[in-house]
Order: structure tokens, then sequence, then C-alpha cells
């Protein structure tokens, strides 16, 4: 079954990519769906029926070479049955969308249109990327991981420039493998660094080294460093640019160039929550390097404000969405540093549902809107979309986080994100890391932030007026019941993942449940006791319980009074305070930044290269001696030949004279 | 060490070099005919297998008769496309003279 | 002396006075003659050197063969061998340097000559008794086992040696109908190279 859970989607996207002249266009999508939606009914049977202690499944050997063996397994734990859930259920969710999304072959754009074999092209990519993540979530070793580390890359490569044709598509997709890179040498060179140091990339050999580990020292740059929190760092290095943390984000807003349902798929299921999973899955190294750890909390609290302080003053409605979901994976990875994996997961569950929710739906509002994506030229489409404003509605409730703060009903009542992000906020402020207090303040405003760019989304697309041209607006309305149904499960799961998994996630018996597929929550001193940090956090003063769901309401405040009752006053604010304005506006300088320090060097080294070594010297030293030296070498050469026969013997006499001299003096060497 | 047919090696190789000579003189003599000049190259290459021969009876090493066998395929081939040459320039100058052609002048 | 000695010594002389005469002779079917005899004198040689399979193969493919194949071509070109006559004396000193020289040098190296120690050690392979082994069992058993791959690499020389000549010497005639190949299998067709934009098509 896990089997078959794994290799479904990949033989989906061989039919689709390379049969669809056998079985049409029409066939290649219902088999790669099918094949996907088998795989999400699989995947909840494994989820329910699941045990802790269930054996590895051997596929078969793949490299053995010296030290290294590796199989190609599949590690059998709860951690694996969760993420395949995640994955299959969202992954089906948009390939269902994606039929009816796609059907717009006479849309009259010819750069971004769904013409031909295209249709067929996109669903074997979205097959492939899911796939990929499967194999990535997995892995029972390091190496297997990072093959589907690897193979995610590679799809959202193709999915991110999909419209090809569109040159701003194709520079998106390669700024995100490119940034990509980055972190997978990180990554890279933390395998190679436990395969150095304990020998082996199988997960279970290296879980049974991280104390070891934890004790010894190795070499770095030149420097004598502690070898686990070098590891884990080089690790979450590549988690960083996997789930665009601070830093490594660059290529997060602009892989929104790809069609909607990529967008989906990129930043709630697959592509995004892979750093996640990778600090989640190797958890149990992370739990004993505390700077890691500091450094994660530092990375993801941050994050979880700079990714939504750009996209409060975003208006290209997708870029909007990635930054809130940037945001929203800060505040996973805010929780692993604080050593609770568990809110972590729960937290990407949620983000799941309710990102791929707000970002189909955002694919409805552009498609309807004949690819307009500017905010600014929206606004009124609450009675032409009335599903898709609904749909976002929910979205966007479960983003912010509304429930009743303080009613504990066995489970606390809310919508996921606020059972989830409220145990991360709680979490992260009984952690015991030097910069939890700062982590803490940073992530309730973070949560005002969100709660503001989410419903500021909301207002100027579907509430005000229009600004759109009337001819543009008669076509718009909901997409075919084929696009609604997706988002209707998909806000069904938004709003109840987080009461319906909270016992069995994070709640009291939550070790047990996890059964040790990763590092448990950690143990903290606490008024002269020891306890749990989920313990803990579930016991932290009232204050800060009704701290996030207080910011959210500001949050909604705010935005309500920008954009509702007083709709001049964002542009005016933005006049007053153009230098901040345009900070954020222009996502904190990054790009520029990026592109003075690295991109110009390399550009400069390779033009150096170029036209220098290459054409200058390499070129000049070569035509120099092929036009000039060679010609001349020839005419001296050419003088010497007298073309007849008899001179030419004499002289090969001589040198066999010569030769014979040679010997006998030299005695033949 | 054997030596082979009653005399030592030395009387051999004498042989070898002096048909070698013989060989190069020829060349160098008959620089209108290129038919002695070809036998003169037959000439060198049989000194060449005799050496080979020699060599081969003296440490008792069946390789340098492997080697003479392989110097006379070579010299066949070789002979087979001299001849072949020749009989091409005689068909365009109608004369095997090559005293005064210098067509190979670069 | 024994008989072998003596043997050697006929043989010897007969080899170098015949190779001689190859390159003295005035008339080219003469020194075709004198390098058949230098050949039978050689192979005469080796057989007392115990390599009886090279001599045979000597007296067959190259007295029996090549000479006689160069006999053809001189009697076939019908070459004017007068004029090929009177260079001989005017080349002789030269000649005579170069070729006392060689022998000089040869003579050197022969004086100075000696077997290495290690000499035996480097044989390839060991020549069996002959009481066991004939010498032609013994060069086919290394022949066709250790130096396969040369030997199919000489014959394939051998091959293109044979391609060459008929390339070399084969007339193209005008006035006999032929096939071509080439033409007959791609008729003549137009190709033009167009330009043009992705998505629209030609």
């Amino acid at each position: 079954m896990y089997a078959a859970i794994l290799l479904l989607p990949l033989l989906g996207a061989i039919i689709a990519g390379f049969m669809h002249r056998v079985v049409t266009d029409q066939g290649a999508i219902f088999i790669s769906t099918g094949m996907t939606a088998f795989t999400a009914v699989l995947s909840w049977i494994v989820f329910f029926t699941f045990q802790p202690g269930d054996p590895s499944v051997e596929l078969f050997r793949w490299i053995a070479s010296g030290e290294l063996e590796t199989f190609w397994s599949i590690r059998v734990d709860r951690l694996t049955s969760v993420m395949l859930v995640v994955i299959t259920t969202v992954s089906t969710l948009v390939q269902i969308y994606s039929i009816g999304f796609t059907r717009d072959g006479d849309h009259p754009d010819p750069t971004e249109n769904f013409q031909g074999s295209a249709r067929s092209r996109f669903f074997a990519c979205l097959c492939f990327f899911t796939f990929a993540m499967l194999a990535l979530v997995t892995g029972d070793n390091l190496l297997q991981i990072f093959f589907g580390w690897e193979g995610v890359g590679f799809a959202s490569y193709l999915l991110i420039g999909f419209w090809f044709r569109k040159s701003s598509a194709g520079s998106a997709a390669i700024k995100a493998f490119v940034v990509n890179r980055v972190g997978d040498f990180g990554l890279l060179l933390g395998l190679f660094g436990l395969f150095h140091l304990t020998g082996s990339l199988m997960l279970d050999d290296v879980f049974a080294d991280a104390e070891k580990l934890a004790e010894i020292n190795t070499a770095f740059l030149g420097m004598d460093v502690q070898a686990l929190e070098l590891i884990c760092l080089l690790l979450f290095v590549g988690a960083c640019a996997k789930s665009a943390q601070f830093l490594l984000h660059t290529w997060l807003s602009d892989a929104t160039e790809g069609p909607a349902p990529v967008t989906a798929l990129i930043h709630s299921a697959t592509m995004a929550a892979a750093g996640v999973f990778l600090v989640c899955r190797m958890s149990p190294l992370f739990d004993l390097a505390e700077t890691a750890l500091l450094v994660m909390t530092i990375i993801g609290a941050v994050t979880a404000v700079f990714a939504a302080s750009i996209g409060s003053v975003q208006t290209d409605i997708k870029r909007v969405i990635a930054y809130s979901s940037c945001a929203q994976i800060g505040y996973m990875f805010a929780a692993a540093g604080a050593g609770v994996y568990q809110a972590a997961m729960l937290h990407m569950f949620a983000h799941a549902f309710f990102i791929a929710l707000l970002a189909l739906g955002a694919g409805s509002v552009v498609r309807s809107m004949q690819r307009e994506r500017d905010m600014r030229r929206m606004g009124g489409l609450k009675s032409r979309l009335p599903v898709t404003y609904w749909m976002m509605i929910i979205g966007t409730l479960a983003v912010t986080g509304i429930g009743v703060p303080l009613l504990h009903i066995g489970v606390p009542i809310g919508v996921s994100g606020f059972i989830s992000k409220g145990m991360i906020i709680q979490a992260v402020f009984v952690g015991q890391n030097a910069f939890a207090v700062a982590a803490f303040g940073l992530l309730v405003l973070g949560v005002v932030m969100t709660s503001f760019l989410s419903w500021r989304l909301i207002f100027m697309t579907f509430h005000g007026t229009s600004h759109a041209d009337q001819d543009a607006l008669d076509g718009v309305h909901d997409g075919p019941q084929v696009m609604r149904w997706p988002l209707y499960v998909l806000a069904a799961g938004a709003v109840l993942a987080g009461m319906a998994f909270y016992g069995s996630f994070v709640g009291n018996d939550a070790n047990a449940w996890w059964g040790g597929a990763m590092a448990n929550a950690q143990m903290i001193e606490q008024n002269g006791e020891t306890t749990s940090v989920l313990e803990a956090a579930r016991a932290v003063p009232i204050w800060v319980k009704v701290s996030p769901f207080l910011a959210m309401l500001l949050g909604f405040a705010l935005s309500y009074w920008f954009y509702i009752a007083n709709p001049d006053h964002p542009k005016a604010l933005a006049e007053r305070y153009r230098p901040l304005y345009l900070f954020l506006q222009r996502k904190w300088y990054f790009d520029p930044l990026y592109n003075f320090l690295f991109i110009r060097p390399a550009l400069w080294l390779g033009q150096a290269f170029w036209q220098r070594g290459d054409r200058s010297i390499l070129d000049g030293f070569l035509n120099g001696t092929a036009m000039w030296f060679v010609p001349l070498m020839t005419r001296v050469a050419g003088r010497m030949q007298s073309g007849f026969l008899f001179h030419y013997a004499l002289v090969m006499l001589i040198g066999v004279s010569a030769l014979i001299t040679w010997f006998a003096i030299g005695g033949g060497g | 060490m054997h030596d082979p047919g009653g005399v030592g090696i030395e009387g051999y190789l004498t042989v070898s070099a002096i048909l070698l000579a013989i060989g190069a003189v020829g060349i160098i003599v008959n620089r209108r005919n290129v038919i002695i000049v070809l036998m003169s190259i037959e000439l060198m290459l049989l000194a060449a297998s005799i050496n080979f021969v020699a060599f081969s009876a003296h440490l008792q090493d069946m390789v340098g008769q492997i080697f003479a066998v392989f110097v006379l395929t070579i010299t066949a081939a070789e002979a087979a496309i001299g001849v072949a040459i020749l009989v091409c320039f005689y068909r365009k100058h109608g004369s095997i003279s090559v005293e005064n052609v210098n067509a190979m002048k670069g | 002396m024994t008989l072998s000695i003596i043997t050697f010594y006929v043989f010897a002389s007969v080899a170098v006075a015949s190779g001689l005469l190859v390159v003295l002779a005035r008339d080219p079917v003469h020194s075709v003659a004198w390098m058949i005899l230098t050949f039978f004198s050689s192979a005469g040689l080796m057989v007392l050197m115990g390599a009886e399979f090279v001599a045979m193969v000597l007296i067959i493919v190259h007295g029996g063969a090549v000479l006689v194949l160069m006999l053809f071509v001189i009697v076939m070109l019908d070459a004017d061998l007068a004029e090929l006559k009177g260079s001989l004396a005017e080349n002789l000193p030269l000649g005579a340097l170069i070729g006392f020289v060689l022998i000089v040098e040869l003579g050197l190296v022969a004086a100075n000559w000696a077997v290495p120690e290690s000499a035996r050690a480097a044989r390839g392979a060991e020549t069996p008794l002959i009481t066991d082994t004939a010498n032609t069992t013994a060069l086919g058993l290394i022949l066709y086992d250790d130096y396969i791959l040369a030997f199919q690499l000489a014959g394939l020389i051998l091959l293109v040696a044979l391609v060459g000549v008929i390339v070399l010497t084969l007339r193209q005639r005008q006035d006999i109908k032929k096939q071509g190949g080439n033409g007959q299998t791609y008729p003549a067709r137009g190709i033009d190279l167009k330009d043009f934009k992705p998505g629209q098509g030609v």
C-alpha cells in the first residue's frame, strides 16, 4: 500500500506527460487526477490504521558503494502518515480544481493559456510534484530525502515556469531554482557531514549517534566547531531555502508567476512545507542543538513579521497570499525552534488547508477577472463571486485565527489557525530559548499584520466600489462546480482541522500518539518543576492566551478602518511615510541588495571570464597561433620542401644515421 | 645464452647490419628508379626481420619471431601500395622516372 | 668448423653479395632476381636459427608473391629502362659515405653490446624445446592467444592496403553503364528554411 501511495502519482505523471497522445488530453487529466485521488484515499486509510512500530517498507537496494549503503525504502511512522495525508489531500483537491481552471482553451493571451497539450503537461507536472514530495516525506534515509528534495525543486521549476513563453515566468522559475540551490548546498554539506561523522545516512543510525555527535567537535572552514550544531545549521539552511525563510525568501513572491493551482500547491502542501518537514524529521538531532534551535526561532519569528509586513502593502493578490503563507511558515519554524515540533506540524496541517483555500480562491478571482491580478483594479466583487467570496472569508478567518479564547471543551474552540497559532505562541512564550520572549512579541505582532493583510485582501477585492471596466466585469462569475467543490472541502478542513487533531497532535498524550516519530516536546524547568513545553504552554497566564486573539482583532480593525471606513486613508498614509511605504513595497529592498551583492559580481565574473579570459586570452592565443604563427611556420617549412623524392629519402636516412649515432653514444638509454 | 646455428648472434647481426646499409645505399644511388628504391626498402625490412629472429633465437623468446611475422605483413602491404602508386604515376607521366618530378613541393 | 658454421658463412656471404647486386644491377629485372636470391639466403639463415615458419613465409610471401608482383609491374609498365640507368655513378660517393657511416656505427654498437641480466626475466614467451613443440605450433599458440589483437590489426592493415590499391589503380571508364547508389536513393529535392515564431506556426 505504501509503495502504491508513492508510485501511483509517478505513474500518473508518466501517463499524462508522455502518453497523452495515446490516452487523449481528457484521459490524461482524469487518469492523473484519479491516481492522486486514489493515493489520497489510501493515505487516509494509512492515517487511521497506522500503529506506531510498523516496520519500514523496503522497495529495493539503491546505492551500495564502500561504506555507503542506501535502500529505497519507505519510513513508516506517524510523521510520514500525517504528511501523506496533507500532501495527497491537497494535491487531489488542487488537481480537481485544475480540471476546471485549465478549461480555457480559447483564452486570447497566446503566452498564458492551456491550449493543446498544455493541459496534460500541466497535470503531469502536478502529479510529478506530488510524487517528488511523497518521495521526500517517505524517505528512510537522507539520500532518498535529498532525491525528493531535488525532485520538488525540479517540479517547482517546471510549474513556476509553466507559461514558458512569458519571460517573467522563465526568470521566476530560474530564480526559484537558483535560490533553492543555495539551500541545497547547505543541505548537501549537512549530509556529507553526517556521513563523514556517523558513516551512515540511514535515519535510524544517524539518530542513534545523535548524542555522540553532540559531544564531538569537527573542523569546518578552518574552525573547530561543535559537530551537531554545525550539521543542524547546515540542514536548516536547506530548510530555509525550501521554505522561503528570511534571507532566502526572494524566490517565493516570484513563484506566483505560475498558474494559481501551482501557487496553492507550492505554498501549502508541497514545496514550502518541505523545509518544516525536514526540521521535524531531523528533530532528534535538532533537539540537542541549542544554537541551531535559537537561530531557527529567530529566523522564524523574523520571517513571520517580515513577510507579513511586505504582504501588507503588496497589490498583487497572489503575492499577498504568498507572503501570508511565508509568514505562517515562519510560525512553524519558531515553534520548532522552541522545541515543540508537534505544534509546528499542527500548524502545517492547518496551513495546508487554509493557504490552499486562499490561493485557489484567488485563482478563481484572477481567472474570472481575465488574468487581472492587481487588487487596486478589483473591488466590489462580492455580489458577482459569492461562492469565492465566502470561501475566501472562511480562509481568511482560518489564517487570522478566529475562535473563542479561553473556552476549552476537551479541545479549544476555534478555526484551525486559531488553535495551531495559539499553541505556537504559547509554547514560544514558555520556551527556554534566549530569544523566546522577543520571539513571542514578534509573533504577536505578526498576528496583527497577518490579520491586517488578509482582511485588506478581502476588502480591496470584494468590498467597496469596483475599479474594473464594466466590460470586464460582465463576464465575472464563479467558476464551474468542479472548481467549487475543492474549495468547500478545503474550507471544511480549514475550519475543523484544528479542533479535530488538537488532541492527537499536541494534547496530553501527544508523545504516545507520535510514537517517537519526532523528538518529544522539550522538558523545561518551570517554578522548580520539570514539565514538557506542551504542558507548560497550556498553563500560561491568561493575557498570553488572549493576546493573539486581541492582536487579530486589532489587525481586523485597522484593516476595516483603512479600507472600508476611510478608503482614502491608505494613500495619504503612503504619501506621508513614503520611504517606509517604498521600503515595504519593494520587499525591504532585498532584490536590489542581492542583485548588487551576488548577481552583479557573478555576472561581472562571468563577463570577465568570457571577455578577458576566453575571448582575449584563450581565443586570442589560439587565433594568434592559428592565423599568424602557424602560417608563418608553414611558409618556412614549405620552403624546405623541394618536392624531389630523392631529397626526402636522403633526409630520412640522415635522420636514421643520427638516431643510430645517438643510440650508440647514449647506450640506448 | 643460446648460440643460434653454430656461430654466435654477432654473425647474424653483422649480416643484418650489412643488408641494412646496402638498402640505405640503394635508396641513395638509385634516385631515378623507384622499383629499386622499393626493393631497397624491402632489403632494410628484411634486415630488421633477421635481427628480430636472431634475438629471438639468442634469448629463446618466441615473441621475436612473432614480430618478424608482423614485419613481413607490413612489408607486403607496403610493397603493394608502393607498386600501386607506381602504376598511377606511370599512367600519368608515361614513365617511372621520378628524378625530375617535384609535385610534392610545398 | 662444424657443418652449421660452414652453412652460415655460405648463406651469409650469398645474402650480402646478392643484396649488393640488387642495388647495383643495371637492369631492374636482374635486381628482382638478385632480390629473390637474397630472400632465399636469408631464409636459410633463419632456418639455421630455428625459425622455420618465418623462413618459409619469407620465401612464399616475399620471394613468391611480392617480388613476382614487382616483376609483373616492370614488364607490364614497359618502362624505358635505358632512361633509368646512369644515375648510379654520380650518387655513389654520397651513398657509399652514408653506407660506411651506418656500418661503422652499427659495428660500434655490436662491439659494445651485452645482454642485460634482466633480459631473461623480461621474456614474453619462452621458446619451447623443439622436441616438444614444433616451431610453427609454438608460434601459433602465442600468435592466436596473446597477440590475437595485433594479429587482427595486421589483417586489417592488409585489408586497408588492399582497398587502397584498388582505389589507386581503379580506372573510371566512361564508356560503360554503372549504378550510382546515392543518386538513385536520394533524388534531388528543394529544401527551404523558414523562420517562425513560437506558438504561431509557419
